[in-house]
């Protein structure tokens, strides 16, 4: 099973995140802000990242960006929660180093299945 | 696992509803704060990106929590705060107005979600047309279906031919060509085939980019959609052509399920009110820091135990051991009280708004000034302090503060300032709040207390009792002063709310210059410090906090009148004396007027001595409520088991200061 790391402001949906993916048995660590982010992966290694993008401190996007430079984390994928993805977005987020995304609302399940995807 | 994943879904639906209001707060203090700095075009530009980002994540977890009304909602809230943001249109008065509504609703909606009580959800239909419509006044895109948008496609047996050639670089975003090659097999049946012509030779070839490209021939019940869900986080990185050969028809709805759970109502959402309370890590762990010297203490005291000597070695370990845990009992009963308290920013925050709503109303310019919003109060002190301030804050912008141009005839800035501090000060909690307003016209409130009968012709009142008129039942400041509160709530509610959480209230005033309210309220309603008193047989407690300081009567200073209170002469004072033992009617006390021990205390300004036979231990108290065991008694505020465990009774101070008033023309016989 997989080492995780979820980003989010909202304690709520961090949450929903942390306890599905624990619940499928997944090591889940949890940051409330992309500085926070960067601070845990010093901690360990994950194998999949999942970030909202509008957060205080430091947003989504950026922090994707801090992590994409860390030789450790060239090739990890890293999904971003979001709640819409228009193209303009979409750009921003690849440019940023997003492999994709999670479109908001999703139900535990899905978030699963695309983990699952992602995870192989 | 399907079960279980509802369930997570649903035990998250309360953190959801606290941040929900959490956020509103913030978007409804960022809204106000936006009014006042028109001229700072960074300050607003970080305001409403505050605003924004608030209401984006109300939007995000209700539409994942399957609250569609209040996703929606907030959509339109956000589209208009987008359009703010982008700067394609400037915030104005109109435009705050729809969003604190907004905000109004959005929070009517959280309750009714987590009531579940099966009542009418609040419409949201007006709002949300009136939000669409300004944000498309500037021309922008309108609300688009992207909060519940539901697909239906149709799936159908189908032949396609993919062409799949990534970009070199597509790796660098950690998608994996094998994982998107992957998931087509589980579509359908495969037939892969490898275009290798852009692999470079060894020695020129870099591991971290990708060379190979794929044909694949997919058979099955797929649909297109499908298909590009595979290859949608990577249509940038890389050329996809996907051609349909032959289509065979076969409905399927697999599409339609992968929409179907967003859309799920709030019905769940029942039992919510659940009282439950936000501690912080940190607390948690100085309250297990205390459980874990407690067990400590109690090995100590452990090794105290058995059948050897009782030495004098023995006896110290035992002095020691239970001075710890005594230290120990009242660290961690701190420690448990911080767990209960909030910061008394959480009933404050509501003012912001309410000063703006209520200023506008009354044409008033009113600036409030919060300070001390971190200090924290007992949960319970402060469920019930919201209404009492809230009274007094209207009361300031209704009576205190008066009309710019009134002001500006008197001289000061239009803008009347309202400022609210809390603080700690000994063993309370302090609020004052204090308005450059008009004060009290104590003339006026005389004249009118006389209209009422409240006060003789004749009966001549210090300040300090003209004020406290305000106070007295019946006399609504709303008749004295202005005509427009007419809330027919008047400040003896207030003060009786302040009083039924153990607290004090205390108004002070100059005439033309303002007004200030000072609010003592107990940290917790739990636990108070209390002095032993005996008066005859019996042991009562006197809450610590009232009492200003104990004497031994000395006969000389007493001075008796007919018919009164026989008073005590305590430096340049004098002070009434009350015999608890006739006031409580307890007949065997020893102490008289000419022996005996004063307990002096102090109750809304007003001081007295207590007539007692001994001072005892001072300790802590848990207070039981009589009201809840048994029924309310003048004078007791409730009860408390003693340490030898017998029942001691708490004393009211400012009930006794009553019954000693009424009972004036018998003290003389029972002293």
């Amino acid at each position: 099973m997989a080492n995780v790391l979820t980003v989010d402001d909202s304690v709520s949906l961090r949450k929903l995140v942390a306890t599905t993916l624990s619940t499928a048995g997944h090591q889940v660590s949890e940051a409330s802000n992309g500085a926070e982010g960067l601070e845990v992966l010093k901690t360990r290694t994950f194998n999949l990242i999942i970030s909202d993008i509008n957060m205080p401190i430091m947003d989504g996007l950026t922090f994707i960006k801090h992590v994409r430079v860390l030789a450790a984390y060239k090739f990890t994928p890293i999904l971003v929660l979001t709640t819409e993805m228009d193209p303009a977005k979409k750009k921003q987020a690849k440019d940023s180093g997003a492999t994709g995304w999670l479109v908001k609302p999703f139900d535990p399940e899905q978030l699963l299945n695309t983990i699952r995807k992602v995870l192989g | 696992m399907t079960n279980r994943l509802a369930d997570i879904q649903q035990q998250l639906m309360g953190t959801f509803f606290e941040e929900a209001v959490e956020a509103l707060t913030q978007i409804e203090s960022g809204l106000l704060s936006l009014e006042k700095c028109q001229d700072d075009p960074s300050r607003i530009q970080e305001l409403i990106n505050d605003v924004f980002r608030a209401a984006h994540s109300i939007k995000g977890g209700a539409a994942t929590f399957g609250l569609s009304h209040i996703a929606e909602l907030a959509h339109s809230a956000e589209t208009l705060l987008d359009r703010l943001r982008s700067g394609s249109m400037k915030p104005n008065a109109q435009v705050t107005a729809l969003l604190l509504a907004a905000v109004d609703t959005l929070r009517a909606l959280v309750n009714w979600s987590s009531a579940g009580d099966g009542s009418a959800a609040p419409s949201i239909e007006p709002l949300c047309s009136d939000l669409d419509a300004a944000a498309q006044q500037l021309g922008a895109a309108a609300r688009d279906a992207s909060a519940a948008g539901k697909q239906s496609a149709e799936a159908k047996r189908a032949q396609y031919r993919i062409r799949f050639v990534p970009k070199p670089e597509m790796l660098m975003t950690g998608n994996d060509a094998v994982r998107l090659l992957r998931e087509l097999t589980l579509l359908g049946d495969t037939k892969l085939t490898v275009d290798s012509s852009r692999l470079p030779s060894m020695h020129a070839l870099e591991p971290t980019k990708c060379y190979l490209g794929w044909e694949i021939e997919l058979d099955g019940s797929v649909t297109r959609p499908q298909i590009d869900e595979v290859f949608a986080w990577v249509d940038d990185d890389a050329e996809i052509k996907v051609e349909e050969v032959a289509p065979v028809t076969q409905a399927l709805s697999a599409a339609d399920r992968l929409h179907e759970p967003a859309a799920r109502a709030a019905e769940g959402a029942s039992d919510r009110e659940s009282g439950s309370i936000r501690v912080s890590v940190s607390k948690l762990d100085m309250l297990m820091n205390m459980v874990g010297e407690l067990v400590i203490t109690q090995s100590i005291l452990g090794e105290l135990e058995g059948d050897g000597p009782v030495d004098v070695k023995r006896l110290a370990s035992l002095r020691d051991g239970l001075a710890l845990l005594a230290r120990n009992t009242r660290a961690l009963q701190e420690s448990v009280m911080s767990l209960r308290s909030m910061p008394i920013g959480t009933v404050l925050s509501r003012f912001p708004r309410l000063v703006h709503d209520l200023g506008n109303q009354l044409g008033k310019e009113v600036e409030l000034k919060l300070s001390g919003q971190t200090t924290e109060v007992d949960k319970t002190v402060l469920e019930k302090l919201g209404d009492p301030l809230t009274h007094l804050v209207r009361n300031s912008l209704d009576h205190g503060i008066e009309k710019p141009e009134v002001r500006r005839a008197r001289g000061k800035p239009d803008a009347g300032v309202l400022a609210i501090r809390a603080f700690h000060r000994g063993g309370d909690i302090v609020v004052e709040l204090e308005d450059d307003g008009g004060g009290l016209d104590l003339a006026k409130i005389l004249a009118r207390a006389r209209e009422r009968g409240l006060v003789g012709p004749d009966e001549m009142l210090s300040d300090e009792a003209i004020r406290d008129l305000i106070f007295a039942p019946g006399f609504s400041t709303a008749d004295v002063v202005s005509d427009v509160s007419g809330r027919g709530v008047g400040m003896d509610v207030v003060r009786r709310n302040i009083k039924a959480i153990g607290g004090q209230i205390q108004m002070s005033s100059v005439l033309g210059q303002g007004t200030r309210t000072t609010l003592r309220l107990p940290l917790t309603l739990a636990i108070i410090d209390g002095q032993l008193i005996g008066v005859g047989s019996f042991t009562y407690v006197v809450p610590l906090l009232s009492i200003l300081e104990s004497v031994e009567i000395q006969r000389a200073r007493v001075s008796h009148f007919e018919g009164k209170l026989p008073l005590y002469r305590l430096r340049d004072e004098l002070v009434p004396i009350v015999s608890l033992a006739s006031v409580l009617g307890v007949g065997s006390a020893r102490a008289t007027t000419d022996s005996g021990l004063l307990v002096v205390v102090e109750t809304e300004g007003e001081r007295m001595g207590l007539l007692v036979d001994e001072l005892l231990a001072q300790q802590q108290v848990v207070v039981k409520s009589l009201e809840t065991n048994y029924e309310h008694v003048e004078g007791l505020a409730g009860a408390t088991i003693l340490g030898d465990g017998s029942i001691g009774l708490i004393l009211d101070v400012q009930g006794i200061a009553r019954l000693a008033r009424g009972a004036r023309s018998s003290f003389g016989r029972a002293a």
